[in-house]
């Protein structure tokens, strides 16, 4: 069960994990995205895992960080860095020591800033390739992985990139186990320090709970007074559709057809 | 000369007599099919009641008063409603504001839409050194207006490097961009993929601190830049308020769209070729999906099947054949032929497809709720009187086992010789 133990190591993963935030009570949990991407860091074959997290170490934190401890881990690798500060520098040196093949993180952070540049900025970095929103890896052999990347509307690209590289997990990666509480107990953090950078930016900018953005209004441009009336008078209804009446069904298949090959969803 | 406008008594006086002999043909020549509406010779607008107004539903004719129905009909007058925008033309910029939108499907989503405007309205706050939009569009695409969406420069790259997923061709072409006309803004739609993850990649590049999920911009009175924008942060839970960046990533909705001007949209070219870079991430393409598998809220394509349908079997193989996820209405569900997750509308899925097929389904108001948002509409049915009809882009009115039983055939028909072709 425990692929660490394994006695020839085949693959290198570290996963990036991070502190959540539940969407509506704001307490810590483990974040939902770093959570598919331990899941999808279990599910290849011979891996061996290893967690890391920068951040601050707190009683909420640690609560947090042993959820993922409970998805079959026994230890996880901290980088303790004061609140506040730009984990980004610390990251890339730990990176930079172990030099793992595969590096798998969320798109973005839920509490912060959050703007999801951490993987980007990580690759620029290290020079690795950065492969986004990824549903599944498919495969890892000689030093090549075939990923498969989500699309809008459920589609998948199939993309073929060398390792070393650096992958954002998408939501629709595989869900994450259910954390088991004795392993999250019994695991430990292996705590060292970094390089500390402050993030005087963050500190300078005026930062609010997120409030209701403003409803887009229906601005009718119209020259004359009937135009506006009717603006303001329409009924949802699409008009203008064309209707077959008295045809056989092959006329009628085939004006369908034109339809749908127009609009490209025939593959 | 030939611009001022020449009157001939003679023609307008046979235009008014419609006893004369040339009276069509003088009409036709005065551009005319029925002239409703001229001047007469003392200066007063004569009116023709007969030539104007259409016969209504009842075989009753209505005449429309406000001036929109005259004569030859009013297709002429949007054309030149659209030419009536004053055309903007920026010749020597004081400096550039860069767009990059997504282009998905091949032309300009509303995303992009509302960018532009975005832009626009950073280009155009000092009248007296406006800037200019320019945008980066890559691979083929499908737009023909790009002016009217406020694009004064287009810089359109359509070599094969930068065509489909090459997120590092196209970061190489940004940043000569960059080199070559140092826009004062890089603006990029925050979507998915696309805009979201060029942007971010272009940043890291640059290595200038980009603001994501921009939702907001205001002209700030005593910031340098002369622009804040509020920002979400922590997964939408937090709003940062910040100078604007160069770099901004941004929602959509973020501004208005441009409507009321139209702008040059001159092609411009980059200084020197692409360079021909190896990209490290390779592109495999699109993976066929199994459509069942498809969420319904998300599908592309959704052939739904309501109380009309008889033959099951031949429907789901229609499905099948055609790719599509499967849908249903309400009564289809509760007969027990299609399962509860598979239902459309108010009690089940509101649906997002771009092309929904319905199958004898007549259109509760609840099921027209749930297919609100679909661009494309077929209907498949018996009554031509029914509400899906009317909501219907394209409406078929007969069988449907034998609609979709030749429509089946079509489609394999083109897949073979697709086949042969290859």
């Amino acid at each position: 069960m425990q692929p660490e133990s394994a006695m020839t190591p085949g693959l290198e993963v570290t996963v990036l994990v991070s502190i959540g935030r539940h969407p509506l009570t704001g307490r810590a949990r483990r974040a939902d995205q770093d959570a598919r991407g331990v899941e999808l860091a279990r599910s290849l074959a011979d891996a061996q895992v290893r967690l890391l997290h920068a951040g601050e170490r707190d009683e909420s934190s640690e609560a947090a960080l042993r959820g993922y401890l409970g998805m079959g881990f026994t230890e996880l690798s901290l980088l303790e860095q004061p609140e506040g500060a730009d984990v980004l520098p610390a990251l890339a040196e730990a990176l930079d020591a172990t030099s793992p093949h595969l590096v798998i993180t969320g798109e973005r952070a839920e509490r912060g800033e959050g703007s999801g540049l951490l993987p980007y900025l990580l690759a620029e970095r290290l020079g690795w390739p950065l492969v986004s929103g990824l549903a599944a890896v498919e495969s890892v052999e000689d030093g090549v992985a075939t990923l498969l990347q989500a699309l809008p509307r459920g589609q998948r690209r199939r993309l073929k990139v060398r390792l070393p590289v650096i992958v954002t997990v998408d939501d629709a990666a595989p869900a994450p186990r259910q954390s088991a509480y004795g392993p999250a107990r019994r695991g430990a953090f292996e705590a060292t320090a970094g390089p500390v950078s402050v993030d005087d930016e963050w500190a300078a900018w005026h930062v609010q709970p997120a409030r209701q953005r403003p409803k887009r209004l229906k601005i009718v441009k119209a020259a004359s007074a009937r135009d506006r009336f009717k603006a303001a008078a329409a009924k949802a209804e699409g008009g203008g559709g064309q209707v077959l009446t008295d045809v056989t069904p092959t006329q009628g298949a085939e004006a369908i057809f034109t339809l749908l090959r127009e609009e490209d969803v025939l593959r | 000369m030939s611009d001022l406008p020449r009157r001939d008594p003679r023609q307008e006086w046979i235009a008014r007599n419609r006893l004369h002999p040339r009276h069509a043909e003088v009409l036709q020549e005065m551009g005319q099919g029925a002239a409703s509406e001229w001047w007469g010779p003392g200066g007063l607008v004569r009116r023709n009641p007969h030539a104007v107004g259409f016969v209504g539903p009842n075989g009753v004719k209505r005449i429309d008063r406000s001036g929109t129905q005259q004569g030859a009909g009013g297709s002429s007058a949007e054309t030149s409603n659209a030419e009536r925008k004053p055309l903007v033309e920026i010749d020597a910029p004081a400096f550039m504001i860069a767009v990059v939108p997504d282009m998905a499907g091949g032309r300009l989503s509303g995303h992009d839409r509302d960018l532009l405007g975005l832009a626009r309205q950073l280009a155009d706050a000092d009248p007296a050194a406006r800037g200019a939009v320019v945008a980066v569009v890559f691979g083929p695409h499908k737009e023909a207006n790009f002016g009217e969406a406020g694009i004064d420069r287009l810089l359109h790259l359509d070599s094969p490097e930068v065509t489909g997923y090459a997120p590092e061709a196209r970061l190489g072409a940004l940043i000569m961009a960059e080199e070559a006309w140092a826009p004062r803004h890089w603006l990029l739609p925050d979507s998915k993929l696309g805009g979201g993850e060029l942007g971010r990649r272009f940043a890291a590049r640059l290595g200038e601190r980009p603001t994501t999920g921009v939702w907001q911009v205001e002209a700030g009175a005593e910031a340098a830049a002369g622009w804040h924008c509020t920002a979400r942060g922590a997964a939408g839970s937090l709003d940062i308020r910040r100078p604007l960046p160069r770099i901004a990533l941004a929602l959509a909705e973020c501004a208005e769209p441009v409507s009321e001007t139209r702008h040059a949209a001159a092609e411009l070219a980059l200084p020197q070729p692409l360079p021909s870079t190896l990209s490290r991430i390779q592109d495999l393409g699109q993976v066929s999906v199994d459509p069942s598998g498809v969420a319904l809220s998300e599908a592309e394509f959704i052939l739904s099947a309501g109380n009309g349908v008889k033959d099951w079997q031949g429907f789901h193989h229609a499905a099948e054949v055609l790719g599509a996820t499967e849908g249903a209405s309400r009564v289809a569900v509760d007969d027990g032929f299609m399962a509860r997750d598979r239902q459309v509308g108010a009690t089940g899925t509101w649906v997002t497809a771009r092309v929904y097929v319905a199958v004898g389904i007549s259109g509760a108001i609840q099921h027209l709720q749930g297919i609100q948002t679909c661009d494309k509409v077929v209907a498949i049915n018996m009554d031509p009187g029914c509400d899906m009809i009317k909501r219907a882009d394209l409406a078929v009115i007969g069988d449907s086992t034998q609609i979709l039983e030749a429509l089946v055939t079509l489609v394999a028909q083109a897949r073979e010789e697709k086949r042969d072709a290859a």
